[in-house]
């Protein structure tokens, strides 16, 4: 018994000192490392994956057409039961204007091995024609299986990459920051509502993106570019992040001692990884321009629905569906999101450096984003994730943009009914953000300077408050009244209008942070010489 | 400054868990969501004197007053959100949305209470111990399975006995005496502790010489009588005692539930079935009873073809039996601080030789022991295996595909937590850690390395045994999940079933060998 005693009391004595070294709440989720913090979120975050795929996917039991639900389990049943070639071609067994497939050959492969997990489990569910508007208990269950595995298989391991490499590489990071990164990471409530909610696979090219970004965090340039390139093949919205995946390689290669030699093995990879994901279409220039085409719907205008962009935006005030035809308009989008795009890359091709990368990354996204042609309001999906990866150094323009994020995508979730998984998820996005003893109280040590700037910076809260309630309000009006019969789409619009003004000025402040990182560099290498 | 924001850090953790429970909202529920809209309907639509002869659902009002009341209380809001949940016929079987989300909130709400008894209990503990119990309360999957899930208050109820507990460890025993009282007007269940209650009270609280003595046991009869007159007295009046009494104590149930509870019966049962079996081998004629226990009702022929049959007294004596230990020392050494795991002891031996007991009823002892989890080594290991064996008894109650990913990641993750909390609590950082907190610290993070050694030996491991035990865990349910289905296809299929309530029943058998051990070793 004395024994047992004294062991109580040295381990409590021991207690009492651990509080003085490290006096945080998460010091035990902590203090495993990094694997052991991993795993307990991801399961934390799996189970909230599941908890939201409990809710209706887009188009529940709305007849004919449905919604993005109806098209995934389309393309898996038309990949089941049609040969390769004729996946992407008008025929009698592949009617296109029923969910036609447009996405690249990845999702087509995807969808086909989906399909065989559907046809295991539930032959009806994927067999030709009769299937259409198949919605039944198990039927969704399978589904939703296949967008948890996707994620938990690919999105869940290329974060902890990303965490792996990252929190590797800067030693002055805590281990709770580190912790607190991970939860941004994989509770992004924008990705978990419309993979788990809505219904698609962002997580897929999402995930691969992360890898890419992972690897070359990790200097792997070659590994990179390859998982860079499936991505792509899996969406092409991946295009966004393009230009800053290609200035950054670019940048590199040509501080090397031999830039072609770097150039040529990187443009091999992509090709010969092209190559692969796309040989069945590339025997012949048909079917190879049979699926771009496929792939470019331009005839779909330059925005739909009300996406918080330039275009849309705009539009208010310039009818440019009526004053340009599509052709010019492709230029004219083309030509705006080059220019916005190009003072980022160019910063990456003077200096490429990783946390250059990474604000490269959301600049260029958020530049498709603005500017390019036919944008989705899902597609803040893509900014949203070099954001949450630059979360740590970007604490409050992070969290302001996953307000704004979510907030655009309010009217879409309405139409899905999520609206309480969109307030449970962004309470516990809020939640975890500010979570105790984490970064809430911590901006306290950086005060001081800015008392200089006490009338501009009250100004500022000034005004981000009157907006964060205004947006507050617009919520609960968009959900309990009706708009004017003759402006029926009014709150959509000043959401859009909110939202976008919000977009653009965080576009802007990155820019001129990821300028401001040039200065910073030269500056210090300037020290070094000295 | 110290108490508000360790309220707002406890708020925190809960708000946490509100945002899971809100996104479980259209998961499965059980027939348990009818029968307490049904009850809402009862006592919304009914006089006093009519709740306990009303017979329009067959859920008919089966718990305590107070919890009667309780129901009262919400249907005054629900009949604001939707007059149709609490209307008495049109209202039966009512599924809209209206009443599912009221249901589901005023659990999520009545949680408050549940958080409160928290709060009361820790707001003295240090730190880390606080986190601790805040994570295996606040974040107990097994409500959120059997409460949020399965549809139950069992949050709001297991907030008063804390409340009890906590003001019984403060030495304030009558003001714990009387929350318990309340407690069991709400639910008779938990009368199982009545006993330890009793003769911890009279020892510790009335046994100060005889008039102070005296003086103190008639206040705290007057308590308690009062409770029970506040609750019962209504019913007395309108002559509707005896109807109270039917409706509360169904003694037509059998001896196990149609699940089986994985307690001591269990082994009873399967003894039973092998005698049988092998005296048939040898040429005996045994008469084997119809009725089967996978049937749930069970009336009054006995079950067993050689045992002899269990009748309720059988019962009662046996959980007096096992609590004996506890009287003796409740009596002999009434400590505050032992109160907790008295009590919790008291529910295991109720759950294990109880009358008619359903698996819900382990959340009885695991959330009292999760006070007493984070004291010492040897707690954290006992209850680091049985919440997890408790949790899994629990799985049968969520039987639709839709769930099952829900309940195997809240068992993983309460684990998970259990794991790193605990092996950080009882362990000095490991090696790396210390290493850089050196190089940061200096001299003093040394000192600490010199008394390090010692802690470390107490490292948070499972055994082997322990190990295997979990392990087979995996097993049982990987057989009842895929293996079983696969390979016997509907062939016997109570089987599955049958394994986890027999497997369980090992892991809560070694739970209350260990409780009674640690209660009758220590001084």
């Amino acid at each position: 018994m004395g024994k047992k005693k004294e062991k109580k009391e040295i381990n409590e004595k021991v207690d009492v000192e651990a509080v003085e070294i490290e006096d945080d709440t998460w010091w035990w989720l902590t203090h495993k490392g990094i694997g052991a913090t991993f795993l307990c979120i991801s399961v934390f975050a799996l189970l909230v994956r599941v908890a939201v795929s409990l809710h209706p996917y887009s188009g529940a039991g709305s007849p004919p057409k449905f919604g993005d639900y109806e098209a995934q389990r389309h393309w898996m049943e038309i990949t089941l039961n049609l040969p390769v070639l004729e996946w992407y071609r008008n025929s009698t067994g592949n009617d296109l204007s029923y969910w036609g497939l447009d996405y690249p050959p990845l999702t087509a492969y995807q969808s086909y091995f989906h399909g065989l997990f559907l046809r295991f489990f539930d032959p009806d569910s994927v067999s030709l024609f009769t299937s259409r508007g198949y919605e039944t208990y198990v039927g969704k269950l399978l589904m939703r299986w296949t967008v948890l595995s996707s994620d938990t298989l690919i999105f869940f391991p290329a974060i902890f990459y990303f965490a792996f490499v990252y929190h590797s590489s800067c030693h002055s990071s805590r281990k709770n920051d580190c912790a607190w990164h991970i939860a941004m990471l994989l509770l992004n409530p924008c990705l978990i509502l419309i993979d788990h909610g809505h219904f698609q696979y962002n997580c897929i090219s999402l995930g691969l993106t992360v890898a890419a970004i992972a690897a070359i965090l990790s200097q792997r340039e070659l590994l990179a570019s390859c998982l860079f390139t499936l991505a792509l093949s899996h969406k092409q919205m991946s295009v966004y992040y393009a230009p800053a995946f290609f200035s950054h390689l670019l940048g590199k290669c040509l501080r090397r001692k031999n830039p072609i030699h770097g150039v040529a093995k990187l443009g091999l990879t992509v090709l010969g990884t092209f190559t692969v994901v796309w040989w069945p279409y590339l025997h012949s220039t048909d079917a190879l321009l049979g699926v771009l085409s496929r792939l470019a719907p331009f005839e779909r205008g330059i925005y739909e629905d009300y996406v918080a962009n330039f275009w849309c935006t705009s539009s208010v005030i310039i009818k440019w569906k009526r004053l340009f035809s599509v052709h010019s308009l492709k230029f004219i989008s083309l030509t705006a999101t080059v220019l916005t795009c190009l003072p980022s890359m160019v910063q990456q091709v003077m200096a490429p450096s990783s946390r250059g990368f990474l604000y490269g990354l959301l600049n260029s996204s958020f530049a498709f984003y603005l500017f390019s042609f036919q944008v989705h309001e899902k597609s803040i999906l893509l900014p949203l994730l070099p954001a949450s990866l630059l979360a740590l150094e970007e604490r409050r323009p992070f969290k302001w943009l996953m307000f704004y994020g979510l907030f655009s995508m309010f009217p879409l979730l309405c139409r899905d009914k999520l609206v309480l998984p969109y307030f449970a998820l962004h309470a516990l996005f809020m939640l975890l953000y500010h979570a105790p003893c984490g970064h809430g109280g911590r901006p306290r040590n950086a005060r001081p300077n800015n008392t200089k700037f006490d009338y501009f910076d009250s100004f500022k809260t000034f005004m981000n408050g009157f907006i964060y309630l205004s947006s507050f309000i617009l919520h609960i009006v968009y959900l309990t009244m009706h708009p004017p019969e003759k402006f029926p789409y009014l709150f959509e619009a000043i959401i859009m209008l909110i939202c976008f003004y919000q977009f653009a000025l965080l576009a802007f402040y990155t820019n001129v942070k990821q300028w401001s990182l040039l200065e910073h560099s030269t500056t210090e290498e300037e020290k070094k010489l000295i | 400054m110290e108490s508000s924001s360790s309220t707002r850090q406890l708020l925190w953790f809960f708000a946490i868990a509100v945002c899971v429970k809100l996104l479980l909202i259209p998961a499965y529920h059980s027939t348990d969501f009818e029968v307490h809209r049904h009850w809402l309907a009862l006592t919304h639509s009914l006089p006093l004197s009519n709740w306990y002869a009303d017979e329009t659902s067959p859920w008919t009002l089966d718990y305590p007053p107070f919890f009667a009341c309780f129901e009262r209380f919400l249907s005054i809001f629900a009949h604001y959100i939707d007059p149709q949940i609490v209307d008495l016929h049109n209202g039966l079987n009512y599924r809209a949305n209206s009443a599912i989300y009221f249901l589901r909130i005023s659990v999520i709400l009545s949680d408050l209470w549940l958080l409160y008894g928290v709060y009361r209990l820790t707001k003295n503990a240090d730190v880390k111990r606080r986190y601790l119990i805040w994570v295996l309360i606040v974040w107990s999957p097994a409500l959120v399975m059997v409460d949020h899930l399965h549809f139950q208050y069992n949050g709001f109820l297991l907030g008063w006995l804390l409340l009890s507990i906590s003001f019984l460890q403060e030495g304030k025993d009558l003001m714990g005496g009387f929350l318990f009282a309340v407690l069991l007007c709400f639910k008779h269940l938990f009368a199982v502790a009545a006993p330890v209650y009793f003769v911890y009270l009279l020892r510790h609280y009335c046994w100060k010489g005889l008039v102070r003595g005296f003086s103190r046991l008639s206040v705290l009869g007057a308590v308690v009588v009062a409770v029970f007159a506040a609750a019962y007295g209504p019913f007395l009046y309108h002559g509707q005692i005896q109807q109270v009494f039917n409706r509360m104590f169904p003694f037509g149930r059998g001896l196990c539930h149609a699940y089986w509870a994985p307690n001591f019966w269990v082994f009873y049962i399967i003894l039973d079935k092998v005698f049988s079996f092998f005296l048939k081998k040898f040429g005996f004629s045994i008469q084997i009873p119809a009725a089967s226990f996978t049937g749930g009702l069970v009336g009054d022929s006995s079950p067993f073809a050689v045992l002899p049959k269990i009748s309720p007294s059988t019962t009662l004596i046996m959980v007096l039996l096992a609590l004996s230990p506890c009287f003796i020392k409740a009596w002999t050494n009434p400590q505050p601080r032992m109160v907790a795991r008295w009590i919790a002891y008291a529910y295991t031996c109720g759950f294990l030789f109880g009358w008619h007991v359903h698996e819900k009823a382990s959340l009885h002892f695991v959330i009292p022991l999760a006070i007493v989890a984070v004291q010492s080594l040897e707690d954290a290991k006992h209850y680091f295996m049985l919440s997890i064996v408790s949790c899994y008894s629990l799985f049968p109650l969520l039987y639709e595909g839709q769930e099952y990913p829900i309940k195997v990641l809240l068992l993983l993750l309460h684990s998970i937590l259990m794991w790193l909390g605990f092996s950080t609590k009882f362990t000095r950082a490991s090696a790396p850690n210390t290493m850089v907190t050196a190089k940061k610290k200096g001299a003093q993070s040394k000192s600490i390395e010199s008394s390090s050694p010692a802690a470390e030996k107490g490292g948070f491991t499972i055994g082997w045994v322990g190990k295997s035990y979990l392990l087979g865990l995996l097993l049982v349910e990987i057989w009842g999940q895929f293996l079983h289905p696969y390979l016997l296809g509907d062939k016997f299929p109570f089987v599955p079933l049958m394994l986890i309530s027999t497997y369980c029943a090992f892991g809560i058998m070694y739970s209350w060998i260990w409780q009674l051990r640690w209660i009758i070793s220590t001084t």
